[in-house]
């Protein structure tokens, strides 16, 4: 495939590039119009994507030396497991644009030189193939996001940014020391290459562990969640827009992308704690939801919930826990990212995000409600949006594992009912009506509001062609996995060696001390 | 091998300066007669000093066996003179508009800067015991002459005479200690040259009192590079001294001890006495300096506490025992000055007036110099090790090179330190970003000078750390010939 342009790369520079321009508009208002263009624009960079084959194999792959003595390189590539977290992001970023359009009114260029930088972090963190690249883009995502919420955030916006900052960052140390352990003990920085190489069970429980502290800290997995809420609540819509809707998919990328192919047999020894830890996260996330006065720390909690059901799905091992795992991914980030969009546009109304203080609003503005019904239902997971497709292929691959799985996710489902409901009710039809004189949405909104709606039903009702895509790479990968773990077993089953041969590795083992006892 | 004086043209060029500046400190200042008619010496010092850069480009390749065997020039050399040539050209820079120096001492100011440069450029060069003892001396005379040297209020910084005392207090003890090492090697080695020493046994079981020498020795080093347990006068000597001379004393003399331990961390192989002894010392030492940088609000105390923890990175690279570790460690420490250098800029710039800053008076930087203010972010990510900066590179390298040589407990220290240290870095960025200033504000420098030097420091903090391909070669060739 060969469009004349290196698509993946033009994806990740251009929005630098555009950023960079920002520095030469003076005017506010100039620079929200460029900035929407250059979304739009990196869209239409996107479009050759849309030439995806259904295939398991990494598509548009680029490579170049970066730094060889080190063996560092420059690879990019999508498959079905990336594909759609790249879509995603470009398609959120028009969305943030309009919808900060007056929200944001101080410091606007630099605002949106942080939309702008963010977008190219998340890219490349979607399409690196090498471990080192995955790691810079990791951590350059960071800086945008911690002044997103620093800078244009709410009255604790200190507080949750340095949370979110220290949280996330201390993490990602380990992942660091897990990607030198990985070069040195696999010999290559390549992920594609790191998948085929098998090692040894001691070397996987620590990498394991290292990878998923990192990666459960960033979808947040219960008890590393409690970053997200004060972080979701003081951000500013357009960054909690992009939190819910791409940086927390990070996190489950990594286990799907590192875990499970880097680590099978960790990921199987660990998969009870990780399916525990997930039920957790769904009971736990929606019991506290239903707790809440503050709407945005209402959707922040069940980003936890729907976020458990992810992880739950991934560490199910089953080809539908990981498509569902896939969907529900794809699903939270159009809904959840839309809900936070509605946030922020009632917040303009009535500057406050208490449920008290956005009341009885179906009667004055019902296109609002409407899409506010919409979106909640998508959330709970009712039948023909999105959300019910994600969730249903979670509860077919749990039951699949075990029963007793399938039995303790259902309460989760029955809360989120429960809380969107409540929530959705007193917007609706609360009393006192505090919406008497707040005009309805206007077309800009009806604009960032459609595009959302129009995905719940196509994934809902359709989703035949996200299958297309993600099916062939979550195959494989169950595959692989199925048989890298299988080989293990077998040989552990084997007859215990003879005691001779025992006494020699013993010797050996001790004659290696400091190299084994690290790895 | 036969004498040629082509070979140490960067030294001469650099003593030429020393005894330019000299004859212009015995000649007066401006109020003597005839002493209107030379520039100031921070007038025409910069250019100077630039061309000493090109210099040291143009004597590159420069190889040999000099001063019967005492002097070597080879890769080695030859990398960290340019780096303390370019440091020693940021560093006058930085000084040229020191507000805290009365016009009388700025020769004599410079004079010394400049000995302690050269100091350390035969530091660098140096491969015999006594000679390297000497280039030390040389280099940590002239400092204890430049650290009380800050104005305050009309006459001298009382916090700065105190800075002086301990820092020669101090060092006196650590030369000491390491001339005191030096004889224990001398006597049970029988000789002083690092070549011979090389091929010499260190293991404490064989020669014990070489092993307790060469401890001992490297005391001395530890003392520059402010490792635990020779830390103690870094943070207070950072706040005494004036920010510019700070900028100094925190940067070069770091690169004169690296390179001394670099040659003499060849001699040790992982799983000996002496290399556990190195890495124990890193690692309390980037925990310790970590911990306590938590606590600091004086900007420059941080910076301390902070160089204290750097210093236990590079011990990660030297206790590798392979080329690629002491290429690593090379590396880092140029990082390590990159960083530094840019971020001492940067406070020098903001303190116009020359006071010590205080975290809080960091606040709303963004609005008062928005390119400094990106500068400091830019130096405060990279000391964190943030990509893509040089200092993500040079910790990236440290680690790969370390991993699976019997240290891996100090690599996860590293990687747990970082997640320390991310506080108080971030805490810089977090002050000038997010914060609205307060009262009385210092008025930063916003002329053209200091906004192109802080973008140049950014650039190459910024570039090295995108591409770090080029300059890592030159630091692997230089460890290659040091352990082929």
């Amino acid at each position: 495939m060969d469009f004349g342009y290196p698509v993946l790369t033009s994806l990740i520079v251009f929005p630098l590039v555009a950023a960079a321009g920002l520095f030469l508009i003076k005017s506010p208002q100039v620079a929200r119009t460029y900035t929407f263009g250059a979304s739009i624009l990196e869209l239409i960079f996107g479009l050759p994507l849309l030439r995806y084959r259904f295939i398991a194999d990494f598509q548009f792959t680029e490579k170049a030396a970066w730094v060889p003595q080190w063996g560092l390189n420059y690879a990019l590539g999508v498959d079905g497991i990336s594909y759609l977290m790249v879509m995603l992001t470009l398609a959120i970023l028009p969305l943030c644009v309009l919808c900060s359009w007056t929200y944001i009114s101080k410091r606007v260029k630099e605002f949106h030189f942080c939309l702008l930088f963010m977008t190219s972090a998340c890219v490349g963190v979607f399409t690196s193939l090498d471990l080192v690249l995955f790691y810079v883009f990791w951590e350059a995502m960071l800086i945008p996001m911690y002044l997103l919420i620093a800078v244009w955030g709410g009255d604790q916006r200190r507080y949750a940014s340095l949370k979110f900052f220290l949280y996330t960052l201390a993490g990602s140390m380990f992942l660091l020391v897990a990607i030198v352990a990985f070069r040195v003990t696999g010999g290559t920085f390549s992920i594609p290459e790191l998948m085929r190489t098998h090692f040894s069970f001691d070397f996987q429980f620590w990498a394991f562990l290292a990878m998923a502290l990192a990666f459960a800290i960033k979808v947040p997995m219960f008890p590393f969640h409690t970053w997200l809420p004060a972080a979701h609540v003081q951000a500013p819509s357009a960054g909690s827009v992009i939190l819910a809707a791409v940086l927390l998919k990070m996190g489950t990328y990594g286990f799907l992308r590192f875990c499970l192919p880097l680590t099978p047999d960790a990921s199987v020894y660990f998969a009870p704690l990780m399916i525990a830890v997930s039920i957790a996260s769904i009971l736990y996330g929606g019991a506290i939801a239903l707790g809440q006065t503050d709407i945005k720390k209402l959707v922040a909690y069940s980003s936890v919930e729907h976020m458990g059901f992810v992880t739950l799905g991934i560490f199910l091992f089953n080809v539908r826990g990981v498509e569902g795992a896939l969907f529900q991914m794809l699903n939270h980030g159009v809904v959840t990212g839309a809900l936070f969009m509605m946030i922020g546009a009632v917040y303009e109304r009535s500057h406050s995000r208490e449920i008290s203080a956005n009341m009885g609003m179906g009667k004055y503005l019902p296109a609002f409600m409407g899409f506010w019904g919409l979106y909640a239902l998508a959330s709970i997971g009712f039948p023909g949006t999105n959300g019910f497709v994600g969730e249903m292929l979670v509860f077919v691959g749990a039951f699949q594992k075990n029963p007793y799985i399938g039995a303790l996710i259902v309460p989760g489902v029955l809360l989120s009912a429960a809380y969107m409901f409540r929530v959705t009710i007193k917007m609706a039809w609360g009393t006192p009506s505090t919406a008497r004189l707040w005009r309805d949405l206007n077309t800009r909104e009806l604009v960032y509001l459609v595009v959302p709606a129009v995905f719940v039903f196509y994934i809902g009702l359709a989703p035949k062609v996200f299958f297309n895509v993600i099916d062939p790479s979550v195959e494989k990968l169950v595959g692989d996995f199925a048989s890298r773990t299988a080989v293990v077993q077998t040989a552990s089953a084997q007859p215990a060696p003879p005691a001779l041969s025992g006494v020699a590795t013993a010797v050996a083992a001790t004659a290696q001390t400091p190299v084994a006892v690290n790895n | 091998m036969e004498f040629n004086p082509v070979l140490i043209v960067p030294e001469l060029y650099q003593l030429l300066l020393i005894v330019a500046l000299l004859l212009q400190s015995l000649g007066g200042g401006p109020n003597r007669p005839g002493g209107t008619e030379t520039p100031p010496a921070e007038r025409w010092l910069p250019y100077f000093a630039g061309f000493g850069v090109f210099v040291n480009i143009v004597s590159w390749g420069a190889e040999g066996l000099i001063f019967g065997g005492a002097y070597k020039l080879d890769a080695l050399s030859q990398f960290f003179k340019l780096a303390i040539s370019a440091g020693f050209y940021v560093a006058v820079l930085n000084a040229a508009r020191q507000s805290t120096l009365t016009e009388r001492k700025r020769p004599d100011y410079f004079m010394l800067l400049a000995i302690s440069a050269w100091g350390l450029m035969i530091l660098s060069s140096a491969v015999e015991l006594i000679t390297i003892y000497i280039a030390l001396e040389i280099s940590s005379y002239s400092l204890y002459a430049v650290i009380p040297l800050r104005a305050f209020g009309g006459k001298g910084d009382p916090r700065a005479a105190e800075a002086g005392i301990k820092y020669i207090l101090f060092g006196a003890v650590a030369t000491a200690i390491a001339l005191f090492g030096f004889s224990y090697i001398l006597a049970s080695q029988n000789t002083s040259y690092i070549a011979q020493l090389a091929q010499r046994s260190w293991s404490f079981q064989a020669q014990p009192m070489a092993v307790v020498g060469l401890s001992l020795f490297m005391g001395g080093m530890f003392y520059k590079l402010a490792l635990f347990p020779f830390h103690f006068w870094c943070p207070d000597v950072y706040q005494g001294a004036s920010n510019e001379t700070a900028s100094f004393v925190a940067t070069l003399p770091k690169l004169g001890a690296v390179v001394v331990l670099v040659r003499l961390a060849a001699l040790l192989k992982p799983g000996l006495e002496i290399t556990t002894l190195l890495a124990v010392l890193g690692a309390i030492s980037m925990t310790y300096g970590n911990l306590c940088a938590l606590a600091q609000t004086d900007v420059k105390r941080l910076l301390g506490f902070s160089s204290v923890a750097h210093a236990g990175y590079v011990m990660v690279g030297l206790v590798a025992g392979t080329a690629m570790g002491l290429s690593a460690a090379a590396f880092y420490a140029l990082a390590y000055v990159c960083m530094n250098l840019l971020c001492f800029w940067v406070i020098s710039r903001v303190a116009t007036d020359g006071r010590n800053l205080q975290l809080d008076d960091l606040n709303g930087l963004y609005r008062r110099a928005p390119a400094l203010a990106f500068a400091l972010a830019v130096g405060a990510f990279a000391l964190v090790g943030l990509p893509p900066t040089i200092g993500f590179a040079g910790k990236l390298f440290l680690a790969m090179a370390a991993w699976n040589h019997g240290y891996n407990w100090l690599v996860i220290t590293l990687g747990v330190n970082s997640a320390i240290a991310i506080f108080y870095y971030l805490s810089l960025v977090r002050h000038a970003y997010t914060h609205e200033a307060g009262e009385n504000p210092p008025v930063p420098d916003n002329s053209p000078f200091s906004v192109c030097g802080a973008g140049l420091l950014t650039a190459v903090v910024l570039l090295f750390g995108i591409a770090p391909a080029g300059l890592f070669d030159y630091a692997v060739r230089a460890g290659q010939q040091l352990l082929p």
